[in-house]
C-alpha cells in the first residue's frame, strides 16, 4: 500500500537513470541517513560509539570493498587483512615521515598503497580462479604479515612492532571525541557507498559481473578480463586498505600486525556471504551481524541466565557465543544462502505486492 | 523465507539494541574493579588460574576485612580471548562503571592499544611483570604501572644469572644465545635489551620469531640443531611454551640450558611434559605455594566457604598468585588513595593513580598481609612506576618448580638511559611534554 510505485513516471534519462529510482526509498534513505548523522549523535552513549557503531561503520566499509571483489567481480579473496593492514601501515608512513600531513591525504595515500598492493596480488587471478585464487590471495596475507612483523622500516623502527598514533584532526578540527570519530567515518562510509553504488551500475559494474557470471562469455563479447578484473582488485583494495587505515587510526589508534590478522580476513569474507553477495546492501547487513551479535550475544546470556536465576561464568558465555554464532551462520545459509541482502529485497518484494498478494 | 522469520530476526535485532543501551544502576561505597581476562582460546590455560587468583584476593577481602576501610569491592569480568578489538570492546564497556579503580589488561596488544585511551579517561592501567618497559618512567607514562618488572628487567636478570653460572659475566663472551620469542610486540619487547646486553659483553645474539599462538616450531627448532647455541631464553605464553619444551626434547637440546621468562615458568607450561622437561629454568617473579598466609586466607574465608573461583587445588599455583599479588596492589593502590583523599571513601581514578604511584610495602607491611616469601618489598614513586625489580630464577626437576634462594636485580646502569631513551622518543613522537614535579602531588 504504501510502498508502491504507481504513478511515477520516469520522463527524461536523467530521471530514469537515478541511484534510487523509487520515491519510497529514496526518502527512507534520507530518513536513514538523518538518523544516523543528527539522531545518533543525541541519543548515543560513550560505549556504543566506542564499542559499536565506530568499528560497525568503518567494518561496513571494508567488507563494501570485499563485496565489489567477491561479490560483483567473483573473485574470491581471502587476503582481505592484508589490503587493509597495508592501507594502515601506508597512511602511518606517510602520516608520521611527512611533517604536518593531513589526516585525509595521509588515509587517501594509504588507500592507494593497498590498491597496488591489491593489484600485485590480483595478477594470479588473470590465471587462476575460484579456490586456486582464494589460496593465492591468502598468500598476501601471510605475507603481510611477514612484512609488516620483520622490516622495521614500516614500523618506523619500532622495537615491538607495535604503532601508535594521536593528534588526528580534520580541517583544524580534532578528532578525539567519539561523537567526532563516528562522524568522521559515518561521512567516508556515505561518500564511499554512494561511489561504490554508481560504480557497480555504470559500465565497469557490469563487467565486472559479467567476468563473474561467466568469463569466457564476457571475453567473447569484448569485455578485456584482465582490465576487468585488475580494476575489480584495485577498487576494491582502495576501499578495504581506507577502512584499515581508519580501523587503525580512528578506532584502534595503537595497533600490531596481529590486528590484521588472517582472522579478519576471514571475518570479512563471512560479512560478504552472510550480507550478500554483489549487493552493496549486503556489506552493511553482513558487518552488522558479525560485528554486533558476538557483542550483543555476550552481554544479552549472562542477562538472560540472570532472569532464570543462575550464574553462567565469562568462559561458558564466551564458549556459548561461539556455539551460538556458528549456529546462526550455519542456519541462515541454508534458509537463506543468497544472505540477509536477499531477505531485505524478498521484503520489499512482499510489501509491493501487500495487501493483495497473488 | 516467510515474513514471519523477517519479522523474528527484526525482534531478535530489536531486543539486543534494548538490552545493549541498558545502563548500570548506580551503586554507593563500591570500589569496581573491572577485570579482562581470557578463559577461551590458546592462552587459555594460563590465562585462567591468573583471572581466578583475580577474583578470590577481591572477595576475600570482602570477607575477611568487610572491603577497604569499609568500601565494599565489586567487580565484572569481561572476556577477552587475548584479542585486542575485543580488549578495547571490554574497556570501553566497563570504564563508566562508578567506582572504577584500574585496568589490567592481560594482554601485551591490549596495553598498547589501551596507553592511548587511559590519559583521556583518566584512568591507571596496571601492567604487572608486562607491557611496555619504557612505562616504568612515571614522568611520561603518567597512566601505566609496569609494576614489579618488565620484559627488560626480566632479560637483564636471565644474562645475569647465566654469565653467574659461568662464573663472571666476562666469560659470556663468544657464547651464543638465542632468543625464540612470540611473534608478537610481547615476544619482542625484551629484544633492544638484549641488544645492549650482547654489545657490551660480546655474546651473539640469535633472534628465532615462532608465529602466534606457538603451536608450530619445528622450523625454529631446526634452526636451533643447525646453530647449535649455548643458551636457548624462551619468550613464550600459553601452548607456546609446552610445545617448545616438547620440540626441545626431540630435537635433544638440553632442557638445562633453556630459560624462560616469567609467563613461560608456571605450571600449565611444563605439566605435560613432565619430565621431559626436566632441569628447565624459568623466572620466577612471585612465589607460589599453599603456605603463605593470604593464600590460607583465601581458602579459609572463599574457598572453604564454597565461594571460590575456579578449582581448589589450583589455589596457590604460580600464575594463580600472581593473579592475588596484581589485585593486592590494586587493593593497596587504592588504600593508599583512601589515606590521603578520605578513609571510607570511593576512589576515582584519578586518586588510585596517585596512590599507585605512593606505594610502600615494606618486609613488615607484606609480612603483616600475608605476603611473606611470595614477593620482594615494592615502593613506587612519580618517576618510578616499577617499584621493584626483583626476581629468582626457578627450575623444574619433574614435577615441581624449585625456586632458586638468589634475588637478582636488573642492572638500573643499563636500564635507565634505556627507559629514558624509549621515553624521550614516545613523547616526542606524540608531541607530548614531560610532568613538572608539581603535577606528581596531584
Amino acid at each position: 500500500m504504501f510502498y508502491r510505485e504507481n504513478g511515477q513516471f520516469k520522463t527524461s534519462y536523467r530521471a530514469d537513470q537515478q541511484i534510487f529510482p523509487i520515491a519510497q526509498d529514496r526518502i527512507a534513505l534520507a530518513l536513514l541517513l538523518a538518523v544516523a548523522f543528527l539522531v545518533v549523535p543525541m541519543l548515543a552513549s560513550d560505549y556504543f560509539y566506542r564499542a559499536i557503531l565506530i568499528p560497525l561503520v568503518i567494518m561496513s566499509m571494508a567488507a563494501l570493498g570485499v563485496n565489489i571483489l567477491v561479490g560483483y567481480c567473483g573473485q574470491i579473496s581471502l587476503g582481505s587483512g592484508a589490503f587493509m593492514a597495508v592501507g594502515a601501515y601506508g597512511a602511518f608512513n606517510f602520516f608520521v615521515r611527512f611533517p604536518g600531513m593531513p589526516l585525509i591525504p595521509a588515509l587517501i595515500l594509504g588507500g592507494l598503497c593497498a590498491t597496488f598492493f591489491g593489484i600485485l596480488f590480483g595478477l594470479p587471478s588473470l590465471r587462476v580462479k575460484g579456490l586456486y585464487l582464494a589460496v593465492a590471495t591468502l598468500a598476501a596475507q601471510f605475507f603481510s604479515d611477514w612484512m609488516f612483523l620483520r622490516i622495521k622500516w614500516f614500523t618506523n623502527n619500532s622495537d615491538s612492532g607495535s604503532v601508535s598514533v594521536n593528534n588526528l584532526q580534520v580541517l583544524g578540527m580534532s578528532i578525539d571525541s567519539a561523537v567526532s570519530k563516528y562522524l568522521f567515518c559515518l561521512t567516508l562510509l556515505v561518500i564511499v557507498a554512494l561511489l561504490a553504488k554508481n560504480l557497480v551500475r555504470g559500465a565497469i559494474g557490469r563487467e565486472w559481473m559479467a567476468i563473474r557470471d561467466m568469463d569466457v562469455a564476457a571475453a567473447v563479447i569484448g569485455i578485456r578480463p584482465m582490465y576487468a578484473k585488475l580494476s575489480a582488485f584495485a577498487v576494491s583494495s582502495f576501499i578495504i586498505g581506507m577502512a584499515g587505515a581508519l580501523w587503525a587510526f580512528v578506532h584502534l589508534s595503537a595497533w600490531e600486525p596481529a590486528a590484521f590478522s588472517v582472522e579478519i580476513s576471514f571475518r570479512l569474507l563471512f560479512m560478504v556471504i552472510i550480507g550478500g553477495m554483489g549487493s552493496i546492501m549486503g556489506a552493511f547487513f553482513g558487518a552488522t551481524f558479525i560485528v554486533v551479535l558476538p557483542i550483543f550475544l555476550n552481554q544479552f546470556l549472562p542477562a538472560l541466565a540472570g532472569l532464570f536465576g543462575f550464574e553462567i561464568s565469562t568462559a561458558a558465555v564466551s564458549h556459548a557465543e561461539l556455539m551460538i554464532f556458528g549456529a546462526l551462520i550455519v542456519w541462515f545459509l541454508i534458509v537463506e544462502p543468497h544472505g540477509l541482502a536477499k531477505l531485505w529485497s524478498i521484503g520489499k518484494q512482499k510489501l509491493r505486492l501487500w495487501p493483495f498478494p497473488h | 523465507m516467510k515474513l514471519s522469520k523477517i519479522v523474528i530476526a527484526a525482534t531478535v535485532v530489536v531486543a539486543g539494541a534494548a538490552s545493549l543501551s541498558t545502563s548500570a544502576l548506580a551503586q554507593a561505597k563500591e570500589q569496581f574493579f573491572p577485570l579482562l581476562s581470557y578463559r577461551t582460546g590458546p592462552y587459555a590455560p594460563n590465562g585462567t588460574p591468573w583471572a581466578n587468583g583475580k577474583q578470590d584476593y577481591l572477595k576475600m577481602i570482602n570477607a575477611r576485612d568487610g572491603g577497604i576501610n569499609g568500601v565494599k569491592l565489586t567487580f565484572e569480568e569481561c572476556e577477552t580471548g587475548y584479542a585486542t578489538d575485543r580488549g578495547v570492546e571490554c574497556y570501553e564497556r566497563l570504564k563508566s562503571k562508578p567506582g572504577v579503580a584500574l585496568f589490567d589488561p592481560q594482554a601485551t596488544g591490549i596495553t598498547f592499544a589501551l596507553t592511548e585511551k587511559a590519559p583521556v579517561d583518566k584512568i591507571p592501567l596496571m601492567t604487572l611483570g608486562y607491557g611496555l618497559s619504557v612505562a616504568q618512567d612515571g614522568m611520561a607514562f603518567k597512566w601505566n604501572f609496569p609494576l614489579m618488572g618488565s620484559y627488560w628487567t626480566g632479560a637483564d636478570i636471565l644474562i645475569q644469572h647465566i654469565g653467574k653460572g659461568l662464573g663472571g659475566m666476562d666469560k659470556l663472551k663468544g657464547k651464543k644465545i638465542a632468543l625464540v620469542y612470540h611473534d608478537s610486540p610481547f615476544g619482542k619487547e625484551p629484544i633492544p635489551l638484549l641488544q645492549e646486553r650482547s654489545k657490551m659483553h660480546g655474546f651473539e645474539l640469535q633472534m628465532l620469531p615462532v608465529t602466534a599462538p606457538g603451536v608450530e616450531q619445528k622450523a625454529t627448532w631446526l634452526q636451533v640443531r643447525q646453530s647449535r647455541p649455548d643458551y636457548v631464553l624462551l619468550w613464550g605464553w600459553g601452548v607456546m611454551n609446552s610445545t617448545a619444551l616438547k620440540e626441545a626434547q626431540a630435537t635433544g637440546f638440553p632442557r638445562e640450558k633453556m630459560y624462560g621468562v616469567w609467563w613461560a615458568g608456571a605450571e600449565p607450561d611444563v605439566r605435560d611434559v613432565g619430565e621431559g622437561a626436566k632441569g628447565y629454568h624459568a623466572l620466577a617473579l612471585n612465589g607460589s605455594g599453599t603456605q603463605p598466609k593470604v593464600i590460607q586466607d583465601i581458602l579459609k574465608n572463599v574457598h572453604d566457604k564454597g565461594q571460590g573461583t575456579g578449582p581448589k587445588d589450583e589455589v596457590g599455583s604460580v600464575l594463580y598468585t600472581r593473579g592475588v599479588i596484581i589485585q593486592m596492589l590494586g587493593v593497596e593502590g587504592v588504600r593508599r588513595a583512601q589515606e590521603r583523599f578520605g578513609k571510607g571513601k570511593v576512589m576515582t581514578g584519578e586518586q588510585v593513580r596517585w596512590g599507585l604511584e605512593n606505594l610502600a610495602l615494606d618486609q613488615k607491611k607484606l609480612d603483616a598481609m600475608g605476603f611473606n616469601g611470595v614477593m620482594r618489598p615494592l615502593s613506587t614513586s612519580c618517576a618510578d612506576h616499577m617499584g621493584s625489580t626483583w626476581a629468582r630464577v626457578q627450575t623444574w626437576d619433574g614435577k615441581k618448580w624449585d625456586i632458586g634462594a638468589d634475588w637478582y636485580q636488573a642492572d638500573e646502569q643499563i636500564l635507565k638511559p634505556m627507559v629514558k631513551a624509549g621515553s624521550e622518543k614516545y613523547m616526542s613522537d606524540k608531541k607530548l611534554t614531560r610532568r613538572d614535579t608539581a603535577d606528581c602531588q596531584s
